[in-house]
């Protein structure tokens, strides 16, 4: 078993995610970036598990609450942007200064 | 159902409740107000003007005090009700309770009879005296006042409410006195009464005061028992508290030398006088001073040498008076203020029973002469004798009671006065004052002298007045002659050692009392005294008789007692008036200038300086505590708030890639700090 590959490609896929999160300005891009991330920890839950094995599949188990949870995130979060867009024509995050002081 | 009362050690007197007529005699109490308030509403409206109400509610309290008296008599009556009304919590558990209510036994039956009898008498005469003149309606709501204030008095189980009647009777007589007050000096007639009343109602609330503040307890039956037992603590204190309420009563019973009101108080409508002469006012004290007996008997017997002084001083300085004023009313009065001071002596020598004879006496036959000098001032119209004379021929049926009135004033056997005059003479002679025993028999002839002159002067001789005299309607003469019975025969009531069947004795009756009392009287005749006391009185007539009577040559009577020195000195009333009045004048402006210089400096500098210091303070609070301290305080929060609040709303950006990079940033520190951590452990 070969945990450090499973580990490098977790670590790989939530760098992305971080840097997706922060250079794009696309609000959709966010959103995918933000589901890299997810994934990337998902990634290290399932191996450690299989590493490990615990007794009641603890990692296993939360990486589904963590599939539930993004995917209840991404419907909320595409339906903000769907609402955004609507109202602004667009979806850069650059230009929605709305909440500042 | 019947209780022993003993009335001395041997006398036993039995007392029975009284049944249903002693339970609600409080009735009796409320009737003249009743009557009264019901006239002030319906009486203009009324054919009589109101006189009916009074009347009729006089009526029913002598039938009522009538039953009771009798009951008495024969049996005894002995029954007290109180309701309370108020307490203060003064004491550890003995609280002072104010209390209202009504006690039946020997005294207050006799007071209530009295004033029910003579009230009815002075009501019926006043409804033709009073006809066509001023003001009816409201002269017998305020009589009807009068009269219920006395009963109030004299029915008071305490002495709360015997101040409530005190007062009452104080209140109605300055209404009555300036029942004229259109003319001035008859509104200062009622001001001169009602403040020297007041002044000395100052004695009765202070011995009030301390009596009850003593005893703890303002009823009158525990004033006897305390007083019977020899109380340490109201011992102590008897002597001044029997000063005060002695000071009480010497205002309403007119003793010298407050009785300076009394015969200025002749400025009221005559019925007003007879009412206030004969039961109700002037009596008030002698009552107070029967009421409070076992307190002056046992423990306050130091004050009794006093009260036999000032009553000897007024019997026959008084009467001396009554020789040389011209008003017939006038007169009158001294004659009351010396025969108050007969009963003044009485009680305080000891004698319950002689003293208050006297009053009982007295009632009547000086009720019938206000009456009867009422009916010639109604014929004459005027009070001076100088305007009268000759009068026996027009006024026949006032002449006769006249006279049977001033016979029994003046003592002479067998009428009420006789007896009731005797017995304080015989009373003061027991006890030891032989002194003032003889100044008693002084008085006694200067009694029979002025009586005499005043027959002289008014019914004798030609008449010197204006106009034809007449004799007065039925109305008003019928009562004279209802007075005039008992003026005759109430002597019997109390002949020593008589009993009349199944009548008691006036002695054992008003001995009924919750609390037995020491009362000294006679057991039998004495007849001595007797002779000495009727020698003089008729010794006074002859006197009298020679000196006033009809000059044979002129037909006119003289008015003249010609003594050097003493006449203008009587005239002038030993200045009494002028020493009150100089009195007054003189501690006026001085007292005044205290009382004022008091209040500038004083009582204003005391003001004035915690006003200056609530000001400094309130100056320091505002400017130094709330200003500085507090404002600041809370300026200084929000100061603070606030721009810490401008400070880091920049933090604010509402670029959404700005607070990622924050998380970003938070999360690779944490990393890199949980890193070291692990890697230095």
């Amino acid at each position: 078993m070969i945990l450090n590959q499973f580990l490098l490609l977790a670590a790989l896929l939530f760098s992305l995610g971080v840097y997706g999160l922060l250079a794009r300005r696309n609000a959709v891009m966010i959103l995918l970036a933000i589901e890299l991330m997810l994934a990337g920890v998902n990634i290290n839950l399932i191996a450690f598990e299989a590493a490990i094995r615990t007794q009641l599949a603890v990692g296993q188990i939360f990486a589904v609450f963590v599939i539930t949870v993004a995917a209840a995130e991404v419907g909320i979060g595409l339906a903000i942007v769907l609402m955004i867009f609507r109202n602004r024509r667009s979806a850069n995050v650059d230009e929605l200064n709305l909440m500042k002081w | 159902m019947f209780r022993l009362v003993a009335q001395e050690a041997e006398h036993v007197v039995e007392a029975g409740s009284g049944g249903i007529w002693a339970q609600y005699a409080g009735i009796m109490l409320v009737l003249p107000f009743v009557a009264f308030i019901l006239i002030i509403l319906f009486g203009k409206r009324m054919k009589r003007q109101g006189a009916e109400l009074a009347i009729a509610a006089m009526a029913i309290n002598l039938a009522w005090a009538t039953v009771l008296f009798f009951l008495n008599m024969t049996e005894g009556v002995l029954h007290t009700e109180q309701v309370e009304v108020a307490r203060i919590g003064l004491f550890d558990g003995n609280p002072l309770v104010f209390e209202l209510g009504w006690v039946v036994d020997g005294l207050s039956v006799m007071m209530y009879w009295i004033v029910a009898f003579v009230g009815l008498m002075v009501f019926i005469y006043a409804v033709g005296y009073m006809q066509g003149d001023v003001r009816v309606t409201f002269f017998f709501a305020a009589l009807s006042l009068f009269a219920g204030s006395m009963l109030v008095l004299v029915g008071a189980p305490n002495f709360i409410q015997l101040i409530v009647g005190w007062e009452g009777v104080g209140l109605a007589s300055y209404l009555l006195i300036g029942h004229y007050w259109e003319a001035k000096e008859n509104s200062n007639a009622a001001m001169k009464a009602f403040y020297t009343n007041r002044l000395a109602d100052v004695g009765l609330t202070l011995g009030t005061i301390i009596v009850g503040f003593t005893i703890g307890s303002f009823r009158f039956e525990d004033l006897s028992r305390a007083s019977e037992e020899g109380m340490p603590a109201l011992a102590a204190v008897a002597v001044i508290a029997g000063f005060l309420l002695f000071f009480g009563a010497m205002g309403k019973s007119a003793q010298f030398p407050l009785h300076i009101w009394l015969p200025d108080a002749m400025a009221g409508p005559t019925p007003v006088s007879a009412l206030m002469h004969a039961a109700t006012m002037v009596t008030a004290g002698i009552y107070l001073m029967a009421r409070t007996f076992p307190l002056y008997q046992n423990l306050a017997q130091e004050a009794r040498p006093w009260m036999i002084g000032i009553g000897a001083v007024t019997l026959f300085g008084m009467g001396l008076l009554a020789l040389v004023v011209d008003d017939i009313k006038r007169v009158l009065a001294y004659s009351t203020v010396s025969q108050l001071g007969y009963m003044m002596t009485a009680v305080a020598a000891g004698g319950y029973t002689a003293g208050l004879f006297h009053l009982f006496t007295h009632a009547f036959f000086k009720a019938l002469l206000f009456l009867g000098a009422g009916a010639v001032i109604h014929a004459v119209h005027s009070n001076n004798m100088s305007d009268m004379g000759g009068l026996r021929k027009y006024m026949p049926k006032t002449f006769t009671t006249f006279v049977i009135g001033a016979l029994a004033l003046a003592g002479i056997l067998p009428f009420a006065g006789f007896w009731s005059k005797d017995e304080i003479l015989v009373t003061l002679g027991d006890e030891g004052y032989r002194g003032v025993m003889w100044i008693a028999v002084a008085g006694a002839f200067v009694t029979a002298f002025y009586m005499t002159r005043v027959i002289a002067l008014t019914f004798f001789g030609e008449y010197r007045g204006h106009g034809h005299p007449h004799e007065a309607p039925a109305i008003m003469t019928n009562p004279l002659v209802a007075l005039a019975i008992p003026s005759v025969i109430a002597g019997i009531a109390n002949i020593p050692g008589v009993t009349l069947g199944s009548l008691r004795n006036f002695s054992e009756w008003l001995g009924v009392r919750e609390v037995v009392m020491g009362d000294h009287h006679a057991e039998s005749m004495d007849l001595s005294t007797a002779a000495v006391g009727l020698g003089v009185a008729l010794a006074g007539i002859v006197v009298g008789w020679l000196i006033f009577s009809r000059d044979a040559e002129t037909q006119k009577a003289r008015d003249r007692l010609e003594i050097p020195l003493l006449y203008p000195l009587l005239r002038a009333k030993y200045y009494l008036d002028h020493v009150a009045l100089g009195l007054v004048a003189t501690l006026k402006g001085p007292v005044a200038k205290v009382v004022n210089w008091t209040n500038q400096y004083v009582i204003d500098g005391i003001v004035n300086g915690a006003g200056a210091v609530a000001m400094l303070l309130s100056r320091f609070v505002y400017g130094g505590i709330d200003q500085r301290g507090i404002d600041g305080l809370v300026h200084g929060v929000t100061m603070v708030t606030d721009s810490a609040g401008g400070a880091l709303r920049r933090l604010q950006t509402g670029r959404i890639q700005q607070y990622a990079a924050g998380v970003v940033t938070g999360l690779v520190l944490l990393v890199v700090g949980v890193g070291l951590f692990v890697v230095i452990n």
